[in-house]
């Protein structure tokens, strides 16, 4: 070994042990305090646990069953068909995903709510004494993620259906297959690693949700509300028995799923042409696709729509009409000019602007030595970068607040919960997947003959990563930071467990103007999230 | 002949199986050779240690007597032309030739005299994706000279083109790497292309160096069976066909398709094919021992089916395990 290779290597294994220290030993930290003592036992014996982890369960179960049965149907639609507006209609319907769960939530409130713009609309067009519903429990829980979720079946369908090759489809039907044996026997097993795959983030997304049960939940737990919920109340060792719970469920199905999902034939086969879009040429047909899809897209906007609404109307004049009577900027006013509301907006700001720039450079690091250096530990480098992914929010939030707690420097764990460096610490376990998996991608893309035509060329290490290395991995990079600054902008899960006064995020804030009935000023704040969550992606994304 | 860059016995281990080396070769300043080999046969790896993109296990490389072996390939001033060209593509045309040049006044006048020399004047604004595979390869060889290295090397150069481009590219490269005067190294796996651009050829198999030499002493004296077969067409003869045609003893011979003739006497066989070419035709006639060889001549001078008898007009003779005796 030169001495070169062992410098990489000992990278290699400083890297990989930092990764460890912040992904897996908070983890490692709680199962060990978890797995001794009367909390396991309190666990076990109170019916309520049990039924928030079936709860948790059913619940993203039901969520993949129904995102799939609305997403991929869209995604024969706008792959397959030709109708007016298909292409802006497609990028539309993409839109929910991008945006703060926080902020699809409570549009979701302000437009179906008991006390939103459409059961006021209801209850004044009938005279009723009541709102005509409350929007409570597991089906609003159900409501919101087939609502956003949809859009994961709708993406990898889609990325599927462009892939499939069109002599595939001629094939089988030169080989007798009619339209039902073709989409039975040909389609949906070419499909399936593009369906697991959805179905694989929409049960993981689902099973870590947090925001809709908690808004919408009421008396009915899932995991996720039911940690936070035991967390505040002080009973820690429970708290982490619960964790703990949630993570196995969480690989659990992660597992069972992985196994279903078989290997990428379709990038085994290489790139085929896609079928050719079939316009729809009956009139009457064409007419109602046309509708339907625009009246979709309505359906898929009001809710931020209604959000922008919302924050336009100033506090208190707003009670019992259908429409606002008072429309101006008062609560944007308020928002940036009241200092105590502009400061959640700063920290934020810096918060995910910090941890994203680290989750960067430690993908960059990792994307290096794995990639181009091939070091020993890259196997393990990889592992610990995806795992955040893996596991549901709230996992790594009661792990960091625990882990964190307690100084004992000799088992490397110090004060930091209270402090301001534990939330963007929290953001950048979150942020590592996204950052690193952009990263690790770009970095197999390039050719590595371009470094070293660089290198022939008379240019040192430095000067080639920053005139032909960053410039090419440029799109990955900004893709993956964008998703980490925008998920960290918007996070409510760690948030909620970890924050301060003094650092409290956007979420917090949110949370707090809602239970002040200041719907406005929690509306614009979601409305600057959501522009500002848009405008950051929109340019990350750029090709 | 002095060298101007010596390989002295450099090696490259890969596994405990695959071994490049020990090779050890002599350039003359100015001078383009080929280093010619199919597949997996180590050239592209000798072309990597020379330009320090892998570190050998031992051996020396030197250019005008100074030791380059530990040089990094930043620093070592041989120009590379990638297969792919490598071109980077958020840099424009005139960026790319420019980008190992310093920064001076005079560099863009440097960049535009690089781009004269491939014929692509005025092409500095152009986007890398907008050229034509022909281009793109002249954008990358001029951004290889345009610093001016003491040694031009060029990874399978015309691999990328189409065929009917290739031929002329080739013309092409050769003029402007004479009209430069660089010592040059270039690998390929096609005779054809080594036989129009070197000056010299060096034959590499399973990571040896088999033969060097000019074209036609490669084709005419051949060291061994490998080096007959894969340089240019061969038939091979053993035993009572090798006889047939005048050979004495065990050995093996080996007969271009044009060396071979029809004739009254000789070796007999069966014409099985007939493939035209236009100028002339290949007939691919078969032993009464069932061997099958080509041979090239007039297009009626024999018919599918015919029995026929075959003389050589000159023979290459190897010794029985296939080296020259």
């Amino acid at each position: 070994m030169t001495r070169r290779q062992r410098t990489t290597e000992l990278a290699g294994l400083g890297l990989a042990l930092l990764l460890a220290w912040l992904v897996i030993y908070p983890i490692l930290v709680v199962a060990g305090d978890a797995a001794d003592g009367a909390a396991l036992r309190e666990f076990f014996t109170r019916p309520g646990e049990w039924a928030a982890l079936w709860a948790s369960i059913w619940i993203s179960l039901a969520s993949v069953v129904l995102a799939g049965v609305i997403g991929i149907p869209l995604a024969f639609l706008f792959e397959w068909f030709d109708f007016p507006g298909r292409k802006t209609l497609g990028a539309l319907i993409a839109l929910p995903v991008v945006l703060p769960p926080l902020v699809g939530v409570i549009a979701f409130l302000f437009l179906y709510g008991e006390s939103g713009f459409i059961a006021r609309a209801i209850q004044a067009a009938l005279h009723l004494e009541q709102a005509p519903w409350r929007l409570q429990g597991a089906v609003a829980i159900l409501l919101v993620h087939a609502y956003s979720m949809n859009v994961y079946f709708y993406l990898f369908t889609r990325a599927g259906l462009a892939k499939l090759d069109v002599s595939m489809l001629e094939a089988a039907q030169a080989l007798g297959a009619d339209a039902r044996a073709t989409l039975w026997r040909v389609i949906v097993p070419l499909l399936r690693p593009s369906l697991v795959g959805a179905a694989m983030l929409t049960f993981m997304t689902a099973l870590g949700s947090f925001s809709a049960p908690y808004i919408f939940g009421g008396g009915f737990r899932v995991m996720t509300t039911q940690i936070v919920a035991t967390k505040l109340n002080g009973d820690l060792p429970l708290a982490m028995v619960e964790t703990v719970a949630l993570a196995i469920v969480a690989v659990v199905g992660l597992l069972i799923l992985r196994r279903t999902e078989g290997d990428d034939i379709l990038v085994a086969l290489g790139k085929g042409i896609a079928p050719r879009l079939r316009p729809i040429r009956r009139s009457g047909i064409r007419r109602l696709a046309t509708v339907a899809g625009w009246g979709l897209a309505v359906v898929l906007l009001l809710p931020h729509l209604t959000l922008l609404l919302v924050s336009l109307v100033p506090y208190g004049v707003w009670t019992t009409e259908i429409l606002p009577p008072v429309i101006n900027f008062e609560n944007y006013r308020r928002l940036f000019s009241e200092a105590e509301r502009l400061r959640p907006m700063l920290n934020s700001l810096w918060m995910a602007a910090a941890s994203t720039a680290i989750a960067v450079a430690l993908a960059l690091a990792a994307g290096w030595l794995v990639v181009r250096r091939r070091v020993a530990l890259r196997r393990v480098i990889e592992g610990l970068l995806a795992l955040p992914w893996a596991l549901p929010g709230t996992v790594f939030a009661i792990a960091l607040a625990i882990t964190f707690s307690v100084n004992a420097p000799l088992q490397l764990r110090f004060v930091l919960v209270g402090s301001a460096v534990i939330l963007p610490l929290a953001y950048l376990v979150r942020a590592l997947p996204l950052t690193g998996r952009g990263m690790l991608a770009s970095y197999r893309q390039l050719d590595p003959s371009l470094e070293e035509a660089a290198a022939s060329l008379g240019a040192g290490r430095w000067r080639t990563l920053a005139r032909v290395t960053l410039p090419q991995l440029r799109p990955g990079l900004a893709a993956g930071a964008s998703l980490a600054f925008v998920a960290a902008l918007g996070d409510i899960v760690a948030s909620i467990v970890l924050y301060t006064y003094e650092t409290r995020p956007v979420s917090i804030e949110i949370l707090s103007s809602l239970r002040l009935s200041e719907t406005g000023v929690a509306a614009a704040f979601g409305v600057v999230l959501m522009l500002v969550s848009a405008v950051v992606l929109g340019v990350g994304t750029r090709r | 002949m002095s060298a101007f860059l010596k390989i002295q016995a450099i090696k490259k281990q890969w596994a405990h199986t695959v071994t490049v080396g020990p090779i050890t070769l002599d350039i003359a300043r100015g001078e383009i050779l080929a280093l010619l080999g199919p597949s997996g046969s180590g050239k592209t790896t000798m072309l990597r240690l020379l330009a320090g993109f892998e570190t050998a296990d031992g051996g020396r490389i030197s250019v005008a007597n100074e030791d380059l072996t530990a040089v990094p390939p930043a620093r070592r001033r041989f120009g590379m032309v990638f297969q792919h060209y490598a071109l980077f593509p958020h840099l424009d045309v005139g960026e790319n030739v420019g980008f190992g040049l310093p920064r001076a006044p005079d560099r863009d006048a440097q960049v535009a005299a690089a781009l004269g020399l491939v014929d692509l004047a005025g092409y500095e604004r152009r986007k890398v994706h907008e050229l034509s595979g022909g281009q793109q390869q002249r954008v990358a060889l001029a951004r290889a000279l345009a610093p001016e290295p003491q040694v031009l090397l060029l990874d399978e150069p015309l691999s990328n083109l189409d065929p009917a481009l290739r031929e002329r590219t080739r013309r092409e490269l050769r003029q402007v790497i004479k009209r430069v005067g660089i010592t040059t190294l270039f690998v390929t796996h096609e005779q054809e292309e080594a036989f129009d651009l070197g000056d010299r050829i060096a034959v590499i198999n399973s990571g040896h160096l088999e033969q060097t030499g000019a074209p036609d002493e490669l084709y005419e004296q051949p060291v061994n069976l490998f080096v007959a077969t894969f340089v240019g067409r061969a038939n091979v003869f053993r035993g009572p066909s090798a006889r047939a045609l005048g050979a004495t003893g065990d050995g093996v011979l080996v007969v271009r398709p044009e060396r071979l003739r029809f004739a009254d006497a000789g070796l007999p066989g069966v014409v099985r094919e007939r493939r035209y070419t236009g100028a002339a035709a290949f007939f691919l006639v078969e032993a009464d021992d069932k061997g099958r060889f080509e041979v090239l001549a007039q297009p009626d001078a024999a018919q599918v089916g015919e029995r026929v008898y075959v003389e050589a007009t000159r023979v290459i003779v190897l010794s029985e395990n296939g080296t020259r005796p």
